[in-house]
């Protein structure tokens, strides 16, 4: 196998404030892309702080990162419609920045949120796109057919597209960015806003996909998602990436084994330093009113975590208990939960 | 979703060259499908107010005897640089205030094997070419309206359309700036402070030479790039009324063209590009 994608040392810094409608609308992806919200640095806001990262020809890949983690700015420069501040990015032999034309002849797009032309009815939103691909009419509308086909909206062809269901509207928009045979796929948030028998639809035909040895690119903070779907996985926050694995590999490194989550009302430090005493507790952080203690017995010591910090004048409110997985190899790595 | 039978739209390595005027083409035909689907609203929006002003000042008022007949000369080739240029701004800076904003669907093209910068330059020319379109539906209807035009010189034709047209790309460019750059809240206000002025203050209900009674008017309506449009339409539809030269109308529409081509394109690719 040999890198179709690679990024080298890929950061972009945003000149206005995070949350600044500059750095917001210069996203691509639509309403629902959250302002980044990486690591200050003298000029802005890095987005991306030196990234490098390769995908293997094939491979189903995995972005995995809370909103504002840099997905959706690594999927712009990728995609060509960010550039970057620094650093390389090669797509499929070229290179974003000096090559985006060819770029774009050899990767399809489906966006955050379906931005089908509505000027169009389903059937010639795919054949134009098929023309601004140099393909004729009758390919186009052979190749257009096929897939509404596949996808069962066959039926909805000369359909507005304002007409169709969000699931509907998203197949249009995989339809649409496979129509002219691009070597790689790029999924933002692909499954936002869709019905679980939705999503579950479409993690078919991306598997489909994957089958037939299309490299795709996704990004997600569906953890469940990342882990059924992707071969490799990195998980990235504030620009950085944190790490980068198969997604059973990533769930084999999260720390000890149960993480407990107590949710307290007091002083939730000196709860934690009586816990941390507990035999078959590894761990305990305390963030702003909750305890994350990873148990190695499971379960069984939550007794002994309320004891411990009702004895250090400590309410516990509610309980969380999850088992080691991508989630609880993320709160280890960032502190922070995947929301 | 059906049973994997067949593939899902097998891997093209399309290595060889793609032509852009092909995909430009293809972008031009999209936006003519559109508008040609949209013609009656179209048409509705863009020379209804044209046509009601032409039936007031150029049908009611004369016969009334409050306006002499001559002055449908002065009226009829400003009413129609208004219907030109007002269909070029709307229909570049209204689509893309929505393709920018809430809708997005201006990705696809922002997406195809094109330099970015053509992708508004195709939207400009398909706007240009329906404010000549504008143009050539308001003109019949507007003899048909007011009657015989005193000096009318259909026989201009080249003259008529190259100022048709370097109106109406001068206006595209200017509604491709306003349409990137405002914001979607501000389109209200931009009729009223921008569009609305330059109506009034553009020559289209009198000629250029009438304002030397104020003279500071005069030259200060110079920046206003309709004036050049009604001043050049006057001067190839009805030379007989005074007007600029045709010259000067053409290079001032085309530096204009340029100046408003260039912050159109930056205002462009600064929402094409993060």
């Amino acid at each position: 196998m040999s890198a179709i994608i690679e990024m080298r040392r890929l950061r972009k810094v945003y000149s206005a404030p995070a949350g600044g409608s500059r750095a917001r609308k210069s996203l691509p992806g639509g309403a629902r892309t959250s302002p980044p919200r990486g690591a200050c640095v003298s000029g802005g806001i890095a987005a991306l702080d030196s990234l490098d990262l390769q995908v293997e020809e094939g491979e189903f890949f995995g972005l995995l990162g809370p909103n504002g983690a840099g997905k959706t700015t690594t999927i712009g420069i990728l995609t060509t419609r960010v550039r970057a501040t620094s650093g390389e990015a090669f797509v499929a032999g070229a290179n974003v920045a000096t090559q985006d034309v060819e770029v774009r002849r050899r990767i399809g797009v489906v966006p955050q949120r379906p931005n089908p032309d509505r000027g169009l009815n389903v059937l010639e939103n795919l054949v134009f796109h098929g023309a601004y691909f140099g393909l004729s009419t009758s390919e186009a509308h052979r190749r257009a057919m096929d897939l509404l086909e596949q996808f069962e909206i066959a039926d909805r062809a000369h359909a507005k597209v304002d007409n169709l269901s969000g699931g509907q509207q998203q197949r249009l928009m995989i339809a649409r960015a496979l129509l002219h045979g691009p070597q790689v796929l790029f999924l933002d948030e692909p499954t936002v806003g869709l019905d679980p028998q939705a999503r579950l639809s479409f993690w078919g035909v991306l598997r489909r996909l994957h089958g037939e040895g299309r490299t795709i690119v996704m990004t997600t903070h569906y953890m469940h998602e990342a882990d059924e779907l992707c071969d490799r996985l990195a998980i990235i926050d504030r620009g950085k990436l944190l790490a980068l694995d198969t997604p059973a590999r990533l769930v084999a490194r999260a720390p000890g084994a149960t993480l407990i989550d107590l949710f307290v009302e007091g002083d939730s430090s000196a709860a934690a330093e009586r816990c941390r005493t507990i035999d078959g507790i590894s761990q305990v952080d305390s963030v702003s009113g909750e305890l994350r203690a990873y148990s190695t017995r499971g379960g069984e010591l939550i007794p002994a975590l309320i004891r411990a910090a009702e004895a250090a004048g400590c309410r516990v409110e509610n309980i969380n208990l999850s088992k080691p997985s991508l989630e609880t190899l993320f709160i280890s790595l960032t502190g922070r939960k995947l929301d | 979703m059906t049973g994997a039978r067949t593939s899902l739209g097998s891997v093209r390595i399309a290595e060889a060259p793609l032509a852009t005027s092909e995909v430009f083409l293809a972008m031009l035909r999209r936006d003519l499908r559109v508008a040609r689907r949209e013609l009656p609203f179209f048409l509705l929006r863009t020379a209804l107010q044209p046509l009601m002003l032409m039936v007031v000042f150029g049908f009611l008022l004369p016969r009334m005897g409050m306006m002499p007949k001559a002055y449908k000369a002065t009226l009829l080739p400003g009413v129609l640089a208004l219907s030109i240029t007002l269909s070029a701004i709307q229909s570049i800076a209204l689509p893309m205030v929505a393709q920018f904003g809430f809708s997005r669907e201006i990705e696809d093209r922002l997406l195809a094997p094109i330099p970015t910068h053509l992708v508004a330059l195709e939207l400009v020319v398909a706007a240009t070419l329906q404010g000549i379109l504008a143009g050539l539906f308001v003109l019949p209807c507007g003899r048909l309206i007011m009657g015989p035009i005193p000096g009318l010189a259909l026989s201009n034709a080249a003259q008529i359309l190259s100022v048709m047209t370097l109106g109406a790309a001068t206006f595209s460019a200017l509604g491709l700036f306003i349409g990137c750059a405002i914001k979607p809240e501000q389109i209200g206000l931009m009729f009223s402070t921008i569009i609305g002025p330059m109506i009034f203050f553009g020559c289209t209900y009198y000629p250029w030479t009438g304002l030397a009674t104020v003279p500071a008017l005069k030259y200060a309506v110079l920046v206003n790039p309709l004036v050049y449009v009604a001043e050049g339409m006057r001067g190839a539809l009805t030379p007989g009324v005074p007007h600029m030269d045709l010259f000067v109308v053409t290079l001032a529409l085309l530096a204009l063209m340029l100046i408003l081509w260039h912050v159109g394109l930056r205002a462009f690719m600064k929402r094409a590009i993060g």
